[in-house]
């Protein structure tokens, strides 16, 4: 029976939850790498047992970890993240211009067909690749330096590119998000990029409609529609029907439109997940109720699912990189909250439970469908 | 031979017990230690000095014979009772609460 591998990263470690077909019962291995953040963990589509782990901390720094045996057991490899050429500069919080420094790595992106292979997102944003396994990273310059770089700014959560997305039918196009920049596309493999950000609403930026400021929280795709992208903003959901040239809102019934995470059902391009939070400056679930809120219809009619989510008295929250679908059917859902549970559904998010409760705090939350 | 003592995380990185034991050729600084260590343990890299300027990361200390010599040029003397072995070279996290 096909299974599923869930890869959870958290402010303490990182943590590996397996289960069959039926994913009602799960094995949990772990903390890998106690006591550090994991930003993120990722396995290689290419060959699954190749996985990827960002390790960082406050006191040392950053380090990539790579496992080639599903994660039973892992080796550090290159953690040497140097910006291209002279760094230069961008906004500071107080509009000043603050040179770059690199401080972590906040999403691996192993490529769709090579193991070795893999970009990295990083704070302060910037885009870096390897081709060796990770062993030396080296920076897609071209994305700070395509010109509105010095005028991105940090979010509350730091300066980060927290969202890569590879085009399966086209290898050279891809798209990335940064917080408090925007989303970009390039068409030549990483070399040029542009802002698209067309239709993009930001009240909390002096220019509204700005070109480049927008706090994009995260953007998705369906593998068969890579031309319609999905996307959380700090406030609004949003949708492109153009790989991005241009977007509009989707937020339609939902309570709040502010929120973290978005992602589609690998089987139905036009079912699409999001999980409200109340607002900016309360970051919890609104009225005290864990809802994922489910669309059919690419947007604007969502419909709340709450079933086996606590409808009480949680206040958790949802981050950018804590929901994930595999590609079992029905179409396995999970998210991680704050407040260190795993949510799985195995029916589309009709039903939940948890897989692991009190784990720490949940940053990142991947999944892997095994043959 | 130095003795270095390193806190428990980099131990786990390193996959060493508590101290290390370090041939240093030169003169016995904490820059040469540090390079030393970097040799041998090429997964330190990057976790107590910063990859591109070579600057102590902000939340780590050097201690010896009870002194903090985090602030010392890194290619000033280490201590005799260093350089001896008799004391150890501490590399040291910060306290820091969460």
């Amino acid at each position: 029976m096909s299974g599923v591998r869930v890869l959870v990263g958290t402010r303490k470690g990182g943590f590996v939850l397996t289960s069959d077909g039926k994913r009602q019962r799960w094995d949990v291995s772990g903390p890998h790498f106690a006591g550090w953040e994991i930003y993120h963990i990722k396995g290689s589509p290419a060959d699954p047992n190749r996985l990827y782990a960002s390790q960082s901390s406050g006191w040392f720094g950053q380090v990539i970890q790579r496992s080639n045996d599903a994660g039973k057991t892992w080796e550090p490899v290159g953690n040497k993240f140097a910006y291209d050429g002279v760094p230069g500069t961008h906004q500071w919080y107080d509009g000043t211009p603050h040179p770059w420094e690199f401080k972590r790595v906040w999403h691996l992106e192993p490529s769709l067909t090579d193991p070795d292979a893999v970009y990295a997102g990083v704070e302060d944003a910037a885009l870096f690749h390897t081709t060796d396994g990770g062993q030396n990273w080296r920076e897609l310059a071209g994305l700070r330096g395509h010109g509105s770089g010095p005028h991105w700014a940090p979010g509350a959560g730091g300066m980060c590119l927290h969202t890569i997305l590879l085009d399966p039918s086209d290898p050279k196009r891809m798209f990335i998000a940064i917080s408090a920049a925007g989303a970009f596309r390039s068409d030549d493999a990483g070399k040029s990029w542009r802002p698209i950000n067309r239709g993009l609403k930001s009240a909390q930026i002096p220019d509204p409609t700005a070109e480049v400021g927008h706090c994009v929280h995260r953007i998705a795709m369906h593998r068969s529609r890579p031309k319609v992208l999905f996307m959380q903003k700090h406030w609004d959901v949003m949708r492109s029907d153009d790989a991005g040239e241009s977007w509009t809102e989707v937020s339609g019934n939902l309570p709040t439109d502010f929120g973290f995470p978005i992602d589609v059902h690998a089987h139905e391009p036009e079912t699409i997940y999001v999980v409200p939070i109340k607002s900016d400056s309360e970051h919890f679930v609104p009225d005290g109720k864990l809802r994922v809120y489910r669309s059919r219809t690419g947007g604007n009619e969502w419909e709340p699912l709450t079933q086996g989510l606590p409808q009480s008295n949680c206040y958790v929250n949802v981050l950018r990189d804590a929901m994930a679908v595999d590609a079992l059917d029905p179409c396995g859902v999970y998210f991680g909250t704050t407040g260190g549970q795993v949510y799985a559904s195995a029916d589309a998010g009709d039903s939940w439970s948890a897989a692991v409760r009190d784990l720490p705090a949940v940053l990142s939350v991947e999944v892997q469908t095994l043959p | 031979m130095i003795r270095v003592e390193l806190p428990v995380h980099l131990r786990t990185l390193a996959q060493v017990d508590r101290e290390v034991e370090l041939d240093v050729r030169g003169p016995a600084t904490a820059g040469a230690v540090l390079d030393a260590l970097e040799a041998r343990y090429p997964m330190l890299r990057g976790t107590i000095r910063d990859h591109v300027t070579q600057q102590r990361r902000a939340f780590v200390r050097y201690f010896a014979c009870g002194r903090d010599l985090s602030h010392t040029p890194v290619d000033a003397p280490l201590p005799d009772a260093v350089t001896r072995g008799a004391e150890p070279f501490l590399v040291v996290g910060a306290m820091a609460g969460g």
